[in-house]
């Protein structure tokens, strides 16, 4: 996030860089934040729209959209980790202390993404939802007006298809499983929003692989557990509960199918894969996507 | 300078398509590189002038070819040449994560058409194949330089369909990074390769990067002036 060495590195790429954001040019002319009035943490974003008047594109929200987007997501990830870690050290959620390590990391990461996507967001552009949103792990016996991690956000408070998620350690892996197979394909749906944006797009994809590598562990973490279906994978195979391995109830299921939609595809840009290394291998080779709206579909059951 | 599998591959896809023929110019890039390819091959074929991945989104595409030929020859080795103590469990892993990189690895061949660069000869020879912690401390090299790399030509990318795919490819690597990474005992991430206070991936760009996989290149091998490296 080196503003100043990005600059350089955009000259070094493009010769006419500084001729395109000359203030002679019109389009520059109209971007009347830039300049003494922007704050040095809104550079980024300030950049990015210079990018787009530079270059002739549409200039257009979706910057800060995609941004307060991932920071709906982010904050959902933050809480839950904060909670969770509070109850292993009450000794209500029985997290074995090897895999304690992993949820730790993952705790620091989603709440250093909340850090930083609020850093290059800026106070100004957090959407008013957002900020209502707290981080604080969630008391025992009491109930966030945020958040509810049973799946019950739009019905009784905790009484949702894992409303053992803080008690239960494999409910708790389904649900962390759930919320990080979101986080990596909701980000890959933002991608195309950011565009050539090299500040806030490369920030996107770092958080995204920090996303799928979470997932990952989460799912070879529920892979060593008892009971854990067979040959159930750090990749994503087929769709529905082939793809989630979670089939404690038909609520959770029903909850947790949407996350893996489309998942089952074995053609790629209009080409059909099944043929190099068969079809199993043609879903797991390709995390799909996911648009805004399936993301909140499937973030509404948790989020109020 | 389309091929008839280019054609097909790529119709019905509209987007994609005619992205492809708006980089006619980059084609010639690409075409005039296959002469020159041919033309620095000294007589006792020992030496090769690095082959010259072209600009634009050809040139992202080959280096993501180039970058998934590795990763591909080497599973493939792992699992002809198993190391000793194997489990059945990491086997079928490995074999798995093999059959993904050999698809991603077909899938850019056939999406670059007459574009794409040569095949790569790999050379492992630094790698103990029959030793447990080699084979997976080199997997957790390709995975980790593999997810630093598609992050970090992200924003080259200037065709929106072959920023998704990245998107879908880079996800799956770094599922393997994480994988791999739990085999040998690891957390998912460390500072290596995790900025701890920001809690982002470090990516790399393609100057970075080159570098490390030429390491792993015998005969031709990359060179991506128009990806600044």
């Amino acid at each position: 996030m080196d503003i100043l060495n990005l600059f350089n590195d955009i000259q070094a790429a493009d010769p006419e860089f500084a001729d395109r954001i000359s203030p002679r040019r019109a389009a520059i002319k109209n971007i009347t934040s830039f300049g003494s009035k922007v704050a040095v943490a809104a550079l980024p974003f300030a950049f990015g729209t210079l990018f787009k008047k530079a270059y002739g594109q549409t200039a257009t929200s979706s910057v800060n959209d995609v941004l307060n987007f991932a920071l709906t997501a982010e904050l959902v990830e933050a809480t839950f980790y904060n909670t969770a870690v509070a109850r292993a050290t009450a000794g209500t959620l029985a997290i074995p202390t090897n895999d304690l390590n992993a949820i730790k990391l993952i705790q620091a990461d989603e709440n250093n993404h909340v850090t930083f996507l609020r850093s290059v967001l800026t106070s100004a552009n957090e959407s008013a939802a957002n900020k209502a949103r707290s981080t604080a792990a969630i008391p025992a016996g009491t109930f966030s007006t945020s958040y509810d991690y049973s799946g019950a956000a739009k019905g009784v408070p905790g009484a949702g298809p894992f409303s053992a998620v803080f008690t239960n350690y494999d409910i708790f892996l389904a649900v962390s499983q759930a919320f990080e197979d979101t986080g990596v394909r909701a980000y890959k749906g933002q991608a195309g929003f950011l565009k050539g944006n090299q500040v806030v797009l490369t920030a996107a994809l770092n958080i995204h692989s920090v996303e799928a590598r979470h997932a990952a562990y989460i799912r070879r973490l529920r892979a060593t557990r008892a009971g854990a279906p067979a040959n159930f994978r750090s990749w994503v195979t087929g769709d529905g509960t082939t793809a989630s391995g979670i089939t404690v109830t038909a609520a959770a299921t029903a909850a947790t199918n949407p996350i893996y939609a489309n998942e089952a595809t074995t053609a790629q840009a209009g080409a059909e894969l099944s043929g190099i290394a068969g079809a199993k291998a043609a879903t797991e080779a390709f995390d799909e996507i996911l648009s805004t709206n399936d993301t909140l579909a499937i973030l509404t059951n948790f989020v109020k | 300078m389309k091929t008839t599998t280019q054609e097909s591959f790529l119709a019905g896809q509209g987007m994609a398509r005619r992205s492809f023929l708006r980089f006619a110019g980059a084609s010639a890039v690409a075409a005039g590189l296959m002469t020159s390819i041919s033309s620095c091959k000294k007589n006792d074929g020992t030496d090769f002038q690095p082959v010259d991945i072209g600009s634009g989104d050809l040139a992202v595409l080959n280096y993501a070819y180039a970058l998934e030929q590795l990763e591909a020859a080497f599973y493939t080795q792992v699992i002809s040449n198993p190391y000793n103590g194997i489990s059945a469990d990491e086997r079928a892993l490995l074999t798995e994560i093999r059959d993904h990189e050999v698809i991603h690895r077909e899938f850019f061949k056939k999406a670059l058409g007459s574009n794409a660069i040569p095949e790569l000869t790999p050379n492992f020879s630094a790698i103990n194949f029959s030793d447990r912690a080699n084979v997976l401390g080199a997997a957790k090299t390709f995975e980790d330089l593999g997810v630093a790399a598609y992050n970090g030509v992200g924003y080259m990318i200037q065709t929106v369909d072959y920023l998704v795919l990245a998107g879908k490819i880079v996800s799956v690597e770094a599922r393997h990074a994480a994988l791999i990474r739990n085999l040998l005992g690891l957390n998912f991430a460390d500072s290596t390769i995790l900025d701890m206070n920001t809690g982002l991936e470090k990516s790399q760009t393609p100057a970075q990067v080159i570098p490390q996989a030429n390491a792993f290149l015998q005969g031709f091998k990359i060179s991506a002036p128009g990806l600044g490296a």
